[in-house]
C-alpha cells in the first residue's frame, strides 16, 4: 500500500550533518552573502527572521530518525528561551520537545539574528521558527499525500508522523529524504489553531536547568579544551590611562608563565594553571605604571553634570487637542545614577587560533556583530571568525561579555594552536563594563477640577545606551592596543524602540503633550545597553509622577491610571494586578506600611504589566522591606508560562535591587565600586515573603517580548508604596535607607 | 601531592598548597559546579561543603583541607539521578542563568544535614553570604523547602518499611 | 577557682550589706500611670535634640532584638549572672513605656527604678545615666515618646536566685550609684566637658570599656582599662590601649564617626553599631568625645611614639594593589614554608591585608591591628571565625569568615604566627579554650552582623 521508502544518501547527511560540531567557519548550506544586520533586505515581508534568512533549512532541519535540529540566531541567556523556542517548534512541527535539538548562535551554523537583547527573541526567532515549523510540516504532509496519493486535507500531523484517515503513519524521518528544505519560505503559513496547542502555552521545564543544578557542562568558564592555557589581563587603572612601562621579564620567569603579552596598553598573561595566571596576573600589574589621564564628574552632583552636558535635542513627542482648564500643576526631576550589570560570573571568553582562522567561545549577546569586531580587530576578513555562543553567567545586558571575548581572540591570535581561556576579575568586570548610564528627567503636567491631565510636558537627558560591537573601537582590546581603533560615535537608538528615549512617551491618553530627548554625546563613563535601557529610569519617572498627580488630584491612583488608559489590553493588566493585589481593600497605610502601583507596556510595543506592592519603612532607619508583590502581565501569545513567570519575578526583585541600593561610585579618575563590599546589591535578608505574577494568555496574537518589562513598573510600584507608607515622594535614585531616613527626619 | 577525599573518593592533586581550592576542584579534578564569582568570599558561588560545612572555596587555600572530606555539587547526584536538593530545584525550576546556583545549594544541603527542619528564618539567613543577581530568590527559597521535605521523606522511608 | 563560684562568694558575703542599704534604697513609690493619648504634643526641636542622644547612647542597639523593631527590646544580654532581656521602650501602653510620664523615665535614668517601682538591673547602665541632665532626659523622653509604639512583650530574665530577686539591686546601688547629674570641671574647656558629660553619661563608654568586678560594677580606678562585650574585648581606651599606632583625637573623631580609619581598622562586634549610631551624630559632639577620650589616653611615651611613627610610615600603601581596576584588590600571596600559621597566613591573609587596598575596603595590615596587639585575643578569634559580614545595601567591609575550614589546630597556628609575627607582646595562652568558646558563642558571631545597622553613606564615598 505505502511505497518503499528509500532515504537518499543527500537527506541522510543533511540530517546527520547537523548534528556534528564542526569548527568549520561558514555556514554549511546558507545562502552566501546573506545579510550581515539583522535588519538586511533578504525577504524583508516575511514574518519574524525570516526576513533575515528565509531559508527553511536555516532553521529547521528533520534528520533521518525523524526528529529536528532547530536553529536559532538568538542565544541562552538564562531567560530561558531556549525551551521556549523548543516548545513554538515542537507545536508547529507536532513533535515531542524531547525529539528537538535546538542549536543557539553560531555564526557557522545560524541566521544573524543580531544580539539577543529587547526582548525580542520571541517576537523575531520565535515567529520565524514557528511560521518556518508550520511551512516545513506542511512539506511532510505534502510529501506524505504525494506517497500516499492522498489530498493533504486528509491527512495530519501528529506526534512526528503523519497520518492518513486509515490510521497508516509515516514518520517524518521516513518522509524527510526526498524533501528539499532548502527552499525560501512562504510569505504566509498554514499556522496551528491555538485552541488545538498542546506544547506551546503549557509550563515545561526548562531543558538547561538539569546540568546546571547537577554540575554538568553548562557554561563558558566551564571550558576546558586539549591544550588549552589561562590567561589573564591587566587593565589599566583608569579610562584613558597609558602604559609608562612595565617590566615583564619577572613575571615571565613565573612557574607555568607562558606569555606575557604587551600590545600598547594591553597587558595580558599566559599560564599553564589558572592560579599561576592570577598569581602573573597581580605581579604584573604590580609591575605596571600607568599615566593616568581621566577626569570623572563629581559624583556628588551628578544631575547638575548631566543637565550641563552638550546635548543634541530630540522633540520625540508634540500634540495638542482640546481639554479642560488647568487647575493644579506639578513639575519634578527624577534622578538615576549609574548602574552595574553586575554579573555574578565575570565575563569569559574561549578562544583557538589556528590555521588563520579564530574561533570564539563566548556568551556575547550578538555573535555576529562581535564577529565583525573581533575580525576588524584582528585584521581578518569575517569569515576567518567563528563565534559560538556558549552561556555564561546571566548578562542583563551589555556586560564584559564582548570585551572578554575581544580579549580572548587577541591573546589566541598571538600564540596560534594553542587554545586560550580567558576570565575577568570581579573588580575588572565591576570598573570595565560599560554601566547602565545616569539620567535626568523632568515632568510637569496641569490636571484639570474632574482629575484629568490637560497637559504632560516630559524630558530625559541621557548618554546613549548602545555602544555594543559592532566597529573594534567598541571593544575594549581594540582600544588599548598600540594601534587602536577609534571609538565610534554614539548615536541614539530610533523610535519606536528608543534608547535613553525608550518609554519617554506615556501610554497614556494625553490631549497635550510635548517629551523632548535630551541625547547626550559625551560619556564621561563607560555605558552602554542595561536590561531595558533607559525604559527602567522613564517608567520610573513617569509612574512615579501619575502617583504625584492621582495623590494631587485626590483620585486612587489605579483608577487615575485607568482614567487616561484606553487600550483594552493595558486595562486588563492594571485590573487585573489590582484585582490579584486586592488594591481596594488594602491595609492602610500606617505605621510604616504602603503599598504602591505602577504599569507601563515595555517600549510601548511589548509586553504589559503591572505591579502592585506592599512594602514595610522602618522609620527609625529608612529601611525599605518589600513584603509582597503582585503582577498581571500580558505578552501575547505565551510559549512557556513557567518561564515567563520567571523572567518577571526576577525582574521585580532585580529592580527591587537597583532601586534600594545601586549606584556605581568613582573618584576623580577611577571606578571605586569594584567589588560587592563598594557595589552592594539584594541579599536574602531583603527578599519579598512572597511575589506573585498572573498572566494573561493571548492564544494566537503575536508574541511580545517581556524579559525587560518588570524593571520600571516595579521601581515606581516601589517609589509609589514609600511615598503611600511615609509621605515622602522619594525622586533620585537609589531609594536608601539614608535618604529615606533624612527625608523622615525623626 | 595532596591527598583529599572529594565526593567520597581519595583524590590525589599535584598543585601548590596556596592554591585556592576552587582553582583544585576546576582544573585539576575537573569538577566545575562551584564557579569563581569574586575570589574575596563576598558572593558564595564557590560554595562546597568541608567535612560538612559550607566553605567559600575561593579564599580555601589547598592546604587548609589537606585529607578532609569535600562535597560538590556533583556529590549529590546526577542529571539522570538526581538528589533531594537537585530533585527540588528541577522541580521548582529555581535557576535563570544558574551560575549562583551550585554556591546556593551547597549551603542549602549544609544547612539540612544539620537542621533538616530548617525554618524559613533560618534558610535566609544561611543563604545571605550568597548573591543572586537574576532575582531568582524566591524560587530558590521554595527549592530549598521543598528538599528539606525530599529529605525528611527519604529519611522516613526506610523507618515505613520496617514497621 | 571558677568564676561563677568567686562570684557567688562574693554574693553571701555582701548580702547582709545589701539588707541594711536595701532599706534605705529600696522604697520608691509607685509613679502613677498616664494615658498616653492624653500626652501633649511635644516640640520638634526638643525631638530632634532628643534623637541626637538617642544616637550618643546607643540606645536602639540594646533595646531592639535581632530582626524587631527598633526599641521594641527582647534582645538576650549575656550576663556573668545570667540573661537579661533588653525591655520595649517604645510608646506602646501595655508592653512599653507609654504609659511612663516623664518623671518616671527622668526616675529610670537617674536611679535606676521603674514606673512600677522596680529597681533595674544596671545591664541598664543607670550609673551613667545618672550624669544625664534634666534637659536632655527631657528630650529623650519626647523622641522616645514620639516613636511607633510596637506591641512587644519582653521575655522573661533568666536569673537565678539570688539575683532574681529584684530588690538586692538596691545593695548594688548603695554600692555603686553615685546619683547625680554631670558636674562640669571648671578647670577645663568646653569642648572638653561635653565630651566627658557624654562619654561618663549618655554614651556609657565604661560600660564596655572599663573592667568589672565581682558584683558587675565597674572597677574603680581602672576606668577604660578594658573590658568585655558579649564575647568580645572592649580595648582599653587609656593609656594601657593596645593599638600599636597612637590614637589622637582627630583619628577618634574619624574613627567613631566612620566606623574605620586608615590606620586603626573597621568597627566591629558591639563597636559597629555605636559607630553607626555616632555617624548620625553632629560633628561637634563627636569631636568632644574624641577629645575627651584622648586626653583620657594622655600623652604616650617617647618609645610608644617612636614605634607607632615607624609602623605608620612603613604601612604607607606600597603601591601594589592599589589598582584596582588593573589586576584586583588582592596581590600575590608570598611564599612561605614551614611554620603552619605562616603558611595559612600566607595562602589564605595575605592576599587582600597586604594588598595596599586601603581600610575599610581593603585588609589592613596586621602589623597596624590593635586586634593582634591586644593582650586578650577574642576579637581575633571572633573576625577570624566569622569575618566581616556585609550590612544590608550600604557600603562595608566585607571579610570572609573561616570557622568552617579552620580546623582547631590551623586556627591555633594562625593565631599564634599573627602574634608572633605583628606584635612585640607576649604570645596568647589557652587559644584553644577560647577558640572553642567562640566557636560555640553563637551571640560573639551574631553580633558582627550589619543587617538592620545602616551606617551613614557619606562614609562610602569618600577614600581614605
Amino acid at each position: 500500500m505505502t511505497a518503499p521508502i528509500t532515504i537518499s544518501r543527500r537527506s541522510a547527511l543533511q540530517g546527520a550533518g547537523a548534528l556534528i560540531v564542526s569548527f568549520s567557519l561558514a555556514r554549511a548550506g546558507f545562502a552566501q552573502g546573506a545579510s550581515e544586520t539583522p535588519e538586511g533586505k533578504a525577504a524583508p515581508h516575511l514574518p519574524g527572521s525570516l526576513a533575515v534568512d528565509p531559508h527553511l533549512d536555516a532553521w529547521i532541519r528533520i534528520d533521518a530518525d525523524g526528529s529536528a535540529t532547530v536553529f536559532t540566531g538568538k542565544a541562552e541567556l538564562g531567560q530561558g528561551i531556549k525551551t521556549a523556542l523548543i516548545q513554538v517548534a515542537a507545536e508547529e512541527l507536532d513533535l515531542p520537545p524531547a525529539r528537538i535539538t535546538m542549536i543557539t548562535a553560531d555564526t557557522g551554523r545560524t541566521a544573524n539574528e543580531g544580539y539577543t537583547a529587547g526582548s525580542h527573541s520571541m517576537q523575531d526567532s520565535g515567529t520565524a521558527i514557528r511560521n518556518a515549523a508550520a511551512q516545513v510540516r506542511e512539506l511532510l504532509i505534502a510529501e506524505a499525500g504525494k506517497r500516499l496519493n492522498l489530498p493533504a486535507g486528509q491527512l495530519k500531523a501528529e506526534n512526528g508522523a503523519v497520518i492518513a484517515p486509515d490510521g497508516g503513519r509515516l514518520g517524518y524521518g521516513d518522509l524527510v529524504g526526498a524533501l528539499d528544505l532548502h527552499v525560501a519560505a512562504a510569505e504566509i503559513s498554514t499556522l496551528r489553531d491555538p485552541k488545538s496547542f498542546k506544547i506551546l502555552g503549557t509550563p515545561m521545564r526548562r531543558v538547561d536547568i538539569p546540568a546546571k543544578v547537577t554540575g554538568g557542562a553548562a557554561y563558558v568558564q566551564d571550558m576546558r579544551l586539549p591544550g588549552m592555557l589561562h590567561a589573564r589581563v591587566v587593565r589599566p587603572p583608569s579610562y584613558g590611562a597609558t602604559l609608562k612601562q612595565v617590566d615583564m621579564a619577572a613575571v615571565e620567569a613565573m612557574p607555568g608563565v607562558a606569555r606575557v603579552i604587551r600590545d600598547g596598553n594591553f597587558l595580558a598573561v599566559v599560564a599553564r594553571r589558572e592560579y599561576q595566571a592570577i598569581k602573573a596576573m597581580r605581579t604584573l600589574a604590580a609591575a605596571a605604571e600607568w599615566q593616568e589621564d581621566a577626569h570623572l564628574p563629581q559624583q556628588g552632583d551628578l544631575a547638575a553634570f548631566i543637565m550641563g552636558m552638550p546635548s543634541k535635542d530630540y522633540k520625540i513627542l508634540d500634540q495638542h487637542g482640546e481639554a479642560g482648564a488647568a487647575v493644579l500643576s506639578l513639575e519634578v526631576t527624577y534622578t538615576r545614577p549609574y548602574m552595574l550589570h553586575g554579573s555574578i560570573g565575570p565575563s569569559c571568553a574561549v578562544a583557538h587560533s589556528e590555521d588563520g582562522a579564530v574561533t570564539v567561545c563566548t556568551h556575547t549577546q550578538g555573535v555576529y556583530p562581535d564577529r565583525a569586531a573581533i575580525a576588524e580587530l584582528l585584521r581578518l576578513p569575517p569569515d576567518r571568525v567563528r563565534l559560538i555562543h556558549v552561556q555564561g553567567s546571566g548578562c542583563y545586558g551589555h556586560n564584559g561579555a564582548d570585551d572578554a571575548a575581544g580579549d580572548a581572540a587577541l591573546i589566541a591570535s598571538k600564540m596560534p594552536g594553542t587554545p586560550v581561556r580567558l576570565q575577568w576579575m570581579r573588580e575588572q568586570e565591576n570598573a570595565w563594563e560599560p554601566f547602565g548610564p545616569a539620567m535626568v528627567t523632568k515632568a510637569r503636567a496641569a490636571l484639570d477640577a474632574s482629575g484629568r491631565i490637560v497637559d504632560w510636558n516630559y524630558a530625559v537627558w541621557s548618554n546613549t545606551h548602545l555602544t555594543r560591537p559592532g566597529p573594534a573601537g567598541t571593544l575594549l582590546a581594540g582600544q588599548h592596543i598600540a594601534e587602536p581603533f577609534p571609538v565610534p560615535e554614539p548615536k541614539p537608538i530610533p523610535l519606536p524602540e528608543g534608547g535613553g528615549d525608550r518609554n519617554a512617551i506615556p501610554i497614556y491618553t494625553l490631549p497635550n503633550a510635548e517629551v523632548m530627548h535630551h541625547f547626550l554625546p559625551d560619556m564621561p563613563l563607560r555605558v552602554s545597553a542595561l536590561r531595558s535601557l533607559g525604559a527602567y529610569m522613564n517608567v520610573f519617572s513617569i509612574e512615579s509622577f501619575m502617583g504625584e498627580l492621582a495623590a494631587a488630584a485626590n483620585v486612587d491612583p489605579v483608577a487615575f491610571r485607568l482614567n487616561h488608559l484606553d487600550d483594552p489590553r493595558a486595562r486588563d493588566v492594571v485590573t487585573l494586578a489590582a484585582e490579584r493585589f486586592g488594591w481596594d481593600g488594602r491595609p492602610k497605610s500606617q505605621d510604616g506600611r504602603g503599598c504602591g502601583f505602577a504599569f507601563a507596556r515595555y517600549k510601548n510595543l511589548a509586553a504589559f504589566c503591572a505591579i502592585a506592592m506592599e512594602i514595610e519603612t522602618e522609620r527609625e532607619t529608612g529601611r525599605i522591606r518589600v513584603r509582597r508583590a503582585v503582577a498581571a502581565v500580558d505578552s501575547g501569545q505565551i510559549a512557556n508560562p513557567d518561564g515567563l513567570r520567571n523572567q518577571i519575578e526576577g525582574g521585580i526583585l532585580q529592580s527591587a535591587s537597583w532601586t534600594q541600593y545601586e549606584s556605581v561610585s568613582f573618584d576623580t579618575a577611577r571606578i571605586t565600586s569594584i567589588d560587592w563590599a563598594t557595589y552592594p546589591i539584594l541579599r536574602f535578608h531583603a527578599v519579598p515573603d512572597s511575589v506573585e505574577v498572573h498572566l494573561i494568555d493571548r492564544p494566537g496574537l503575536p508574541f511580545l517580548g517581556a524579559g525587560e518589562a518588570a524593571q520600571g513598573p516595579a521601581a515606581a510600584a516601589l517609589a509609589n508604596a514609600v511615598a503611600d507608607a511615609t509621605g515622602q515622594r522619594m525622586r533620585d535614585l537609589p531609594l536608601t535607607a539614608a535618604k529615606l531616613k533624612a527625608a523622615i527626619g525623626v | 601531592m595532596t591527598q583529599l577525599m572529594v565526593n567520597g573518593q581519595t583524590r590525589e592533586v599535584d598543585a601548590d598548597p596556596d592554591t585556592p581550592l576552587l582553582y583544585v576542584l576546576r582544573d585539576d579534578l575537573e569538577l566545575h559546579a562551584a564557579k569563581y564569582g569574586c575570589g574575596l568570599g563576598q558572593c558564595g558561588s564557590c560554595t562546597v561543603i568541608v567535612d560538612g560545612e559550607a566553605a567559600l572555596s575561593c579564599v580555601t587555600p589547598l592546604l587548609l583541607v589537606e585529607g578532609r572530606s569535600i562535597t560538590t555539587l556533583e556529590g549529590l547526584g546526577t542529571a539522570e539521578d538526581p538528589g533531594p536538593m537537585q530533585q527540588a530545584f528541577i522541580e521548582e525550576q529555581a535557576a535563570q542563568c544558574g551560575y549562583c546556583i551550585a554556591g546556593m545549594m551547597m549551603r542549602a544541603q549544609a544547612l539540612l544535614q544539620k537542621n533538616p527542619d530548617a525554618s524559613d528564618a533560618e534558610i535566609r539567613e544561611a543563604l545571605e553570604p550568597h548573591l543572586c543577581r537574576c532575582g531568582t530568590h524566591m524560587r530558590i527559597l521554595k527549592a530549598v523547602h521543598r528538599a528539606a521535605g525530599l529529605m525528611r521523606a527519604a529519611s522516613a522511608a526506610p523507618a515505613k518499611g520496617a514497621a | 577557682m571558677k568564676r561563677s563560684a568567686l562570684i557567688a562568694i562574693g554574693l553571701v558575703a555582701v548580702l547582709a550589706v545589701l539588707g541594711a542599704g536595701a532599706a534605705y534604697y529600696a522604697w520608691e513609690p509607685e509613679i502613677p500611670p498616664v494615658d498616653p493619648g492624653k500626652r501633649p504634643a511635644f516640640d520638634p526641636a526638643l525631638i530632634r535634640r532628643g534623637a541626637v542622644l538617642a544616637a550618643l547612647g546607643d540606645c536602639n542597639t540594646c533595646h531592639t532584638a535581632p530582626g524587631g523593631k527598633p526599641f521594641a527590646g527582647g534582645l538576650p544580654i549575656p550576663t556573668p549572672f545570667g540573661t537579661i532581656y533588653s525591655t520595649n521602650i517604645t510608646p506602646d501602653a501595655e508592653t512599653g513605656i507609654g504609659r511612663w510620664p516623664e518623671a518616671a523615665f527622668a526616675r529610670a535614668m537617674r536611679r535606676g527604678v521603674d514606673r512600677e517601682r522596680r529597681h533595674q538591673y544596671p545591664a541598664f547602665p543607670y550609673d551613667h545615666f545618672t550624669k544625664v541632665t534634666d534637659e536632655d532626659n527631657r528630650a529623650l523622653y519626647a523622641f522616645l515618646m514620639t516613636r511607633q509604639p510596637v506591641g512587644a512583650e519582653t521575655p522573661p530574665n533568666a536569673l537565678p536566685f539570688p539575683i532574681n530577686f529584684r530588690p538586692i539591686v538596691a545593695g548594688w546601688k548603695l554600692l555603686f550609684l553615685r546619683e547625680g547629674p554631670y558636674k562640669p570641671d571648671p578647670s577645663r574647656d568646653a569642648v572638653w566637658n561635653r565630651g566627658a558629660y557624654l562619654v561618663e553619661g549618655i554614651g556609657h563608654c565604661g560600660a564596655c570599656h572599663t573592667p568589672r568586678n565581682m558584683l558587675g560594677a565597674e572597677k574603680q580606678g581602672q576606668m577604660f582599662s578594658g573590658g568585655d562585650a558579649e564575647g568580645w574585648h572592649a580595648f582599653a581606651i587609656n593609656h594601657q590601649s593596645p593599638s600599636p599606632i597612637l590614637w589622637d583625637a582627630t583619628a577618634l573623631a574619624a574613627y567613631l564617626r566612620q566606623g574605620w580609619h586608615g590606620m586603626h581598622g573597621v568597627a566591629r562586634g558591639p563597636m559597629a553599631p555605636v559607630t553607626a549610631n555616632l555617624a548620625n551624630a553632629p560633628d561637634e559632639d563627636v569631636t568632644a568625645i574624641a577629645a575627651y577620650v584622648a586626653s583620657v589616653m594622655g600623652e604616650a611615651s617617647p618609645e610608644r611614639r617612636e614605634q607607632s611613627d615607624r609602623l605608620i610610615s612603613a604601612a604607607k600603601p606600597s603601591g601594589i594593589g592599589d589598582k584596582p581596576q588593573s589586576a584586583g584588590s588582592q596581590t600575590v600571596p608570598p611564599t612561605a614554608s614551614g611554620d603552619l600559621g605562616k603558611a595559612i597566613y600566607a595562602s589564605t591573609c595575605a592576599s587582600c591585608h597586604e594588598s595596599g587596598r586601603p581600610v575599610p575596603y581593603g585588609g589592613i595590615s596586621l602589623s597596624l591591628s590593635s586586634v593582634v596587639n591586644s593582650d586578650d585575643p577574642r576579637n581575633l578569634i571572633n573576625v577570624v571565625l566569622a569575618g566581616l559580614p556585609a550590612a544590608e545595601g550600604v557600603k562595608t567591609a566585607i571579610m570572609p569568615g573561616f570557622a568552617a575550614v579552620l580546623t582547631d589546630p590551623q586556627a591555633v597556628a594562625l593565631l599564634a604566627y599573627l602574634r608572633a609575627e605583628f606584635s612585640d607582646r607576649p604570645a596568647w595562652t589557652g587559644l584553644e579554650a577560647q577558640l572553642r568558646e567562640a566557636r560555640q558563642s553563637h551571640v560573639a558571631l551574631k553580633t558582627t552582623s550589619g543587617p538592620g545597622r545602616p551606617t551613614s553613606e557619606t562614609i562610602s564615598e569618600d577614600k581614605p
